[in-house]
């Protein structure tokens, strides 16, 4: 744009005047100046000849019969649009009302007759300048409008991928509130919630710094580690840890995510929460008790990973407990007046709601009526998270979706963990990844989860480190139980436990056979009274070995070989419709 | 101006003086405040006696006057917060990275 402007193309303008002298003059002062002319004769014929000719600029007489020049002058700037076409009356008045009415119609400037030469062409130069900075800036706008267009359409399409990945957990399990209201496209907040395959539910909320497409970059490797990890079986701790350190990998100095970890047990009415940079927690309590749950943490993606801590809260819980978090948009809702919603109107409106009504909608119509007319706030997320027992959960975890996809039905493999791998590391996560191949067991994961755990565990506390399971009868028996267990663990040189997993078809489903081998001295199945035979129950509980029989209970069968260092398992399931459970049809 | 910086007596600490909102509106001129180069300065007081506000993006500039600083080496205290502003602080758990005073 420049360029032209220091490069005086020929111009075309249009010269209204009903003198033939007047006019004369000016077209040949015009044309001696290099621009080309157009002529008119009156108001009339300058607009017609305004649309045919585009004239760049227009020297427009006041005073003409048929039409005058105010009148042209408007319709011509009609005409003209948006596009800047200077227009600059000609004339012999004088009286300043005069001149004022020529710029009420639209007129530019003025030029004196008689005419000056070196002043016309300074005036069409200084037009023509500012008639290409006015094109330039336009032709800018509408590029930046486009660009903009384009970007909501991108971030349109972003936000259904980013869906996808975020929202495919058990966000809509009836035991789980959850509201989300974006301040931009994307906002800032993140919300997933996963069912743990060994039961219980994985809960996080968050908020990055910032809004929009940058949050929601960070919030993609969240989801994926989230959902990844807790269908395999990972724990809060672990996956916050993870959530850390891919954070403080990924994201500029300045940024980082508060967020609220929450991992609900129903099986021990319990949960673990970890609070980091969130506001504080409420722990609302089946008989309206509030209790507060604190942030005690730096947010996500700040600290490195050797100074992080995963340290969650243990609440312990009754049925109907409810657990709700929020981000901090809701306490900086303003109303009208600019005063804040604050930890004070949350309480208000926890303190204040009637016994029928959920806290989660307490919370959030008070907020809402609060901030009802007010126009700029924050990203809104909010959750709750209800104790329930644990026949309302199995339905939660049913409902996962069967994949279509055909998968390995005909393996085997084994894993073998060695040394002081035995105590740093979990092998279940891989294992049960490995089975999870399988589409049909896809829906067992619960089941299969356990059993490995119980097999490692049994393996490596009664096998490799030899522990008296009859310790843990007691609670002092128990701290004593743990202290061993963490020492012994130090001491496992030439220890190892090798899992050997099996699958195969079967006419309604398929078999997977589960081998677990210890290095340690084994024990006396034959007479142990969980195998015996008339397993009466009731009286089992009394010994441990708890875990042995729900080994029993879950499989098909369980097997002890050589000195009984050697557990074997057959898992049967069925094809998907089938209403065959293993936990219940093969009892007894 | 709503950033000013002047120097501690002993000529090796940096006070940096934030009046009315820390947001995100002071992003560059925080940044300037202490990117200079000026490889004397040892010390950082961030001064908060007249700042009014501060919001997530303050928090994400005192972490990257932290990482300018040294990262975990970094010597920054905060000084003279008003309760809101230390609410959001303690909420953030900042205590654990700064000295707030």
């Amino acid at each position: 744009m420049e360029e032209s402007i220091a490069e005086p193309k020929p111009l075309t303008i249009l010269i209204a005047d009903d003198s033939d002298t007047d006019r004369l003059i000016l077209t040949a002062l015009v044309r001696r100046l290099g621009h080309r002319v157009f002529e008119a004769k009156n108001g009339q014929e300058a607009v017609q000849l305004f649309q045919d000719c585009d004239p760049d600029i227009v020297l427009l007489d006041a005073l003409m019969p048929v039409m005058d020049g105010m009148e042209a002058a408007r319709q011509i700037k009609i005409l003209a649009g948006e596009r800047m076409v200077p227009l600059i009356f000609l004339t012999s008045l004088s009286e300043a009302e005069e001149l004022a009415k020529c710029l009420d119609a639209g007129g530019d400037d003025f030029l004196s007759k008689p005419y000056n030469r070196v002043i016309l062409e300074a005036k069409i130069n200084a037009f023509n300048r500012m008639r290409l900075m006015h094109r330039a800036l336009s032709s800018q706008r509408d590029l930046t409008r486009e660009r903009n267009e384009q970007l909501l359409q991108e971030q349109e399409i972003a936000k259904r991928v980013f869906d996808n990945v975020a929202h495919t957990g058990c966000l809509d399990a009836f035991n789980i509130r959850h509201h989300a209201s974006p301040l931009a496209l994307f906002n800032g907040d993140v919300l997933f919630a996963a069912p743990f395959p060994a039961g219980g539910m994985l809960v996080f909320i968050g908020d990055f710094t910032g809004h929009g497409l940058p949050a929601a970059i960070g919030a993609m490797p969240l989801a994926e580690i989230f959902y990844g990890m807790v269908t395999k079986g990972f724990k809060g701790a672990d996956v916050l840890r993870e959530f850390n350190q891919k954070l403080k990998q990924i994201l500029p100095p300045g940024m980082f995510c508060c967020g609220g970890m929450i991992e609900a047990d129903f099986k021990h009415n319990q949960l673990q929460v970890w609070n980091g940079g969130l506001p504080d927690g409420w722990l609302v309590r089946a008989n309206g008790d509030l209790e507060l749950v604190p942030s005690r943490h730096l947010p996500l993606g700040i600290l490195s990973s050797d100074r992080f801590d995963d340290s969650m809260d243990n609440l312990p819980t009754g049925p109907g407990d409810r657990l709700l978090m929020l981000t901090d948009g809701f306490l900086e809702s303003r109303n009208t007046e600019g005063r804040l919603f604050g930890d004070s109107g949350i309480r208000w409106a926890l303190e204040s709601r009637t016994a029928s009504q959920h806290p989660f909608d307490a919370v959030l119509e008070a907020v809402q009526h609060f901030s009802a007319s007010a126009a700029d706030t924050d990203d809104l997320t909010m959750c709750s998270v209800e104790m329930v027992d644990e026949v309302g959960i199995s339905i939660i975890q049913d409902r996962t979706e069967p994949s279509p996809l055909p998968g390995p039905m005909e393996w085997h493999c084994e894993y073998e963990v060695r040394e002081r791998t035995l105590g740093d590391f979990s092998p279940l996560p891989l294992l049960l990844h490995i089975c999870m191949e399988v589409p049909g067991l896809r829906r067992k994961s619960g089941e299969i989860y356990t059993l490995l755990a119980e097999l490692y565990s049994n393996a490596l506390e009664h096998g490799v480190l030899e522990l008296p399971s009859h310790w843990k009868q007691s609670a002092e028996g128990f701290d004593q139980y743990y202290e061993e267990r963490r020492r012994r663990l130090s001491r496992v040189e030439g220890h190892f436990i090798r899992f050997s997993l099996s699958h195969s078809m079967t006419p309604s489903g398929g078999r997977l056979r589960i081998v677990c081998e210890d290095s340690g001295s084994g024990f006396d199945f034959h007479n142990h009274p969980i195998l015996e035979a008339d397993l009466r129950p009731g009286r089992a509980g009394r010994y441990a070995g708890r875990g042995l029989l729900l080994l029993k209970r879950l499989a098909e069968s369980v097997t002890f070989h050589q000195q009984g260092n050697q557990v074997e398992i057959i898992f049967d399931w069925e094809v998907v419709g089938s209403l065959s459970n293993p936990a219940s049809s093969h009892r007894q | 101006m709503p950033i000013q910086t002047r120097r501690g007596e002993d000529s090796q600490t940096l006070i940096i003086s934030i009046v009315g909102r820390f947001d995100f509106s002071t992003h560059q001129a925080f940044r300037d405040a202490y990117e200079h180069g000026d490889e004397s300065i040892r010390y950082y007081i961030v001064d908060l006696s007249d700042t009014t506000y501060l919001d997530s993006s303050a928090l994400g500039m005192l972490l990257l006057l932290r990482d300018y600083a040294g990262g975990d080496g970094a010597s920054i205290s905060i000084e003279n917060c008003n309760n809101d502003v230390r609410r959001i602080l303690s909420i953030s758990n900042f205590e654990q990275l700064f000295a707030i005073r």
